[in-house]
């Protein structure tokens, strides 16, 4: 919650000695260079919609054709990757296991942050520490190790292979960020409930959590996000078509030998990152605050 | 009334004392975390080091042939490759995310109509999942149907179709360029978070003393975004180094491995090639660079912060 004020600003402040500089001048220093940013920034995103629903006429045929603009736009390359192809196997896959992985995280992640921030018991800075090292190590240092034991515990070729990993990277970040969200809320009001007889687990669960909400959402959106966009343990553990995620089997399945369905790729594409957009689209404010206020602790 | 609390008490004692105990209840509490950090975070992390000493293949556990991996890797071309690629990836895309970043941070900090819109937006490229956005790039790189290509060409820029991912200069170049293009957000939007939280007044006080806008810049701003920059840096450091998934889109290490890097080369050879034990060596040979660029970002700047008297 702390974050949050942190990145809302006074309007009095905004943009203090602006009147300083000529409108010319703000032109060059800030509109044209954000313009060149966005345009640079959003252009994949562009081309990746413009070329979902050009006919492959358009597509490859750039002298009758102005590459940037689509005549006739077709609904063909989305209508084959919905029916034709394992595609909607592929989200279900991705929407299971983001969804386990993350609840999965939440709830580990929740208990242990309570547990270091709150009830302080001795080592909980190490501990601590110890979560924020965890969140430094990358998963392709682990991935080779990770398919070792995967196969061993019988677990490969399982959506429980991932559902069960994806916590390495989810838990240290989701403790971390809760652990910010926990500290703020005041002391004062586990004490007046440990007064009254409240055990640890009713102040948890009926004090503190209902507090710490926005954290919870930020921390949800966040491992969900990262679930979804997860690679290369997917690439490595998943084996049939259809267990695949979403940017595993867009990869590996719509891409043949030597003929690119570049249409089919870019639907395939757009719509993967859809459900992201959306989910971020709406609790943007929770994500750009809780992302900062993690980087600041 | 004391008659039945005391028959209660003996019961209650153990279990009451137990929840009140911090640290009982603490171990409780943590314990789901940390079984599964132990099993599927740390003990991997040991068995990578064990793997990469041993002669293990896919479906085969092998035996232990002690720094055999790491001698053959020592003497190995492709691997040293690996390792200056990694680096100039690393460095180049860093420096640039910074600066990019940076700029793109100052911008969003100046009076904007639709400020929040564009902080909104300008998140996207972080937001959706790199293996997509690579393909976008992937297509946009085409040899023959490059959508860059076709407008430089137009402009009357060059002459013939730029051959971005076959020459390993331009394919190095397109890689960063993508790197960069996704790290950027991530940049901006954490350093405008440490750009707002820096007060106006010092601004007009360094205006009334007569600073120019460079000045403002490198003795106001710079210095108390310091920390911040320290903790960002690291960061993009970090994942930039351990990149994999925009490589395997791109180029997968092509052309003739001029991009490889060491999380692609230990795919590679690990699962593709089935050498498991190769490369696991690969990739635990990433740690040292991993450690020396955490430290060397975070102490470099740490000290800085300090050199400039911005308390400890």
């Amino acid at each position: 919650m702390a974050a949050i004020k942190q990145v809302e600003r006074p309007d009095i402040d905004e943009g203090g000695m602006g009147y300083l500089q000529s409108l010319p001048r703000r032109v060059v220093t800030v509109y044209l260079p954000l313009l060149v940013f966005l345009i640079v920034l959003l252009f994949p995103f562009y081309w990746m919609t413009i070329t979902a629903v050009k006919p492959n006429v358009e597509m490859t045929d750039y002298v009758n054709y102005n590459p940037f603009w689509v005549v006739h736009p077709t609904l063909e390359h989305i209508r084959y990757l919905l029916f034709e192809t394992s595609y909607p196997g592929w989200l279900l896959n991705t929407v299971i296991i983001s969804t386990a992985a993350t609840f999965l995280s939440l709830a580990a992640a929740v208990l242990a942050a309570y547990a270091i921030e709150r009830l302080r018991f001795s080592g909980a800075r190490q501990v601590g520490l110890a979560v924020f090292l965890a969140y430094l190590v990358p998963p392709s240092i682990l991935f080779i190790p990770l398919s070792v034991m995967v196969f061993n515990l019988g677990l490969y070729d399982t959506p429980f292979a991932l559902i069960l990993t994806y916590p390495t990277f989810l838990i240290p970040f989701c403790t971390w960020l809760l652990m910010g969200y926990f500290r703020s809320i005041p002391f004062e009001l586990e004490e007046c409930a440990l007064i009254d007889g409240a055990s640890r687990w009713q102040i948890l669960t009926k004090i503190v959590l209902p507090l710490a909400v926005p954290g919870l959402i930020s921390a949800g959106i966040f491992a969900f996000t990262l679930s979804w966009n997860e690679f290369i343990y997917a690439l490595t553990f998943i084996q049939s078509s259809e267990k695949k995620t979403v940017p595993v089997g867009v990869l590996t399945e719509l891409v043949r030998s030597d003929v690119y369905e570049w249409g089919a790729l870019m639907a395939g594409a757009l719509i993967g990152s859809l459900p992201v957009g959306v989910l971020y689209s709406f609790f943007v404010e929770h994500y750009v605050s809780s992302m900062t206020g993690a980087v600041k602790e | 009334m004391a008659v039945p609390s005391v028959a209660v008490q003996p019961r209650s004692s153990i279990l009451a004392r137990l929840a009140e105990s911090r640290n009982a209840l603490g171990f409780g509490f943590m314990l789901p975390a940390a079984a599964l950090l132990l099993v599927f975070l740390t003990y991997p992390l040991g068995l990578g080091v064990w793997l990469g000493f041993t002669d293990a293949r896919i479906g085969r556990p092998g035996i232990f042939i002690g720094i055999e991996n790491y001698q053959y890797l020592w003497s190995d071309g492709v691997f040293w490759l690996s390792v200056f690629n990694t680096l100039l990836y690393t460095i180049s895309a860093s420096i640039l995310k910074f600066i990019l970043g940076l700029w793109l941070a100052l911008i969003l900090n100046e009076k904007l109509p639709f400020k929040s819109f564009f902080r909104a937006i300008v998140l996207l490229p972080w937001v959706v999942p790199t293996v997509l956005s690579a393909i976008a790039f992937w297509w946009i790189y085409d040899s023959q149907f490059s959508i860059l290509s076709w407008a430089l060409q137009q402009m009357g820029l060059i002459d013939h179709r730029i051959n971005f991912l076959g020459d390993p200069t331009n394919a190095r170049a397109s890689v960063i360029a993508a790197n960069v293009w996704r790290g950027i957000p991530f940049v901006a939007i954490t350093l405008l978070a440490g750009l707002q939280t820096i007060p106006q007044s010092l601004y007009e006080a360094a205006t009334l003393d007569g600073a120019s806008r460079w000045q403002l810049f490198r003795h106001v701003t710079l210095p108390l975004l310091t920390p911040i920059i320290a903790i960002t840096m690291t960061f993009s450091v970090l994942f930039t180094f351990t990149d994999f998934q925009l490589i395997y889109v791109l180029t997968r290490g092509g052309p003739v491995n001029a991009t490889h890097l060491m999380a692609t080369l230990s795919f590679q050879r690990g699962i593709a090639g089935g050498q498991l034990g190769e490369g696991a060596a690969i990739a635990v040979a990433m740690i040292p660079f991993l450690l020396a660029a955490i430290l060397f970002s975070y102490f470099g700047l740490q000290r800085r912060r300090w050199q400039q008297g911005g308390g400890d």
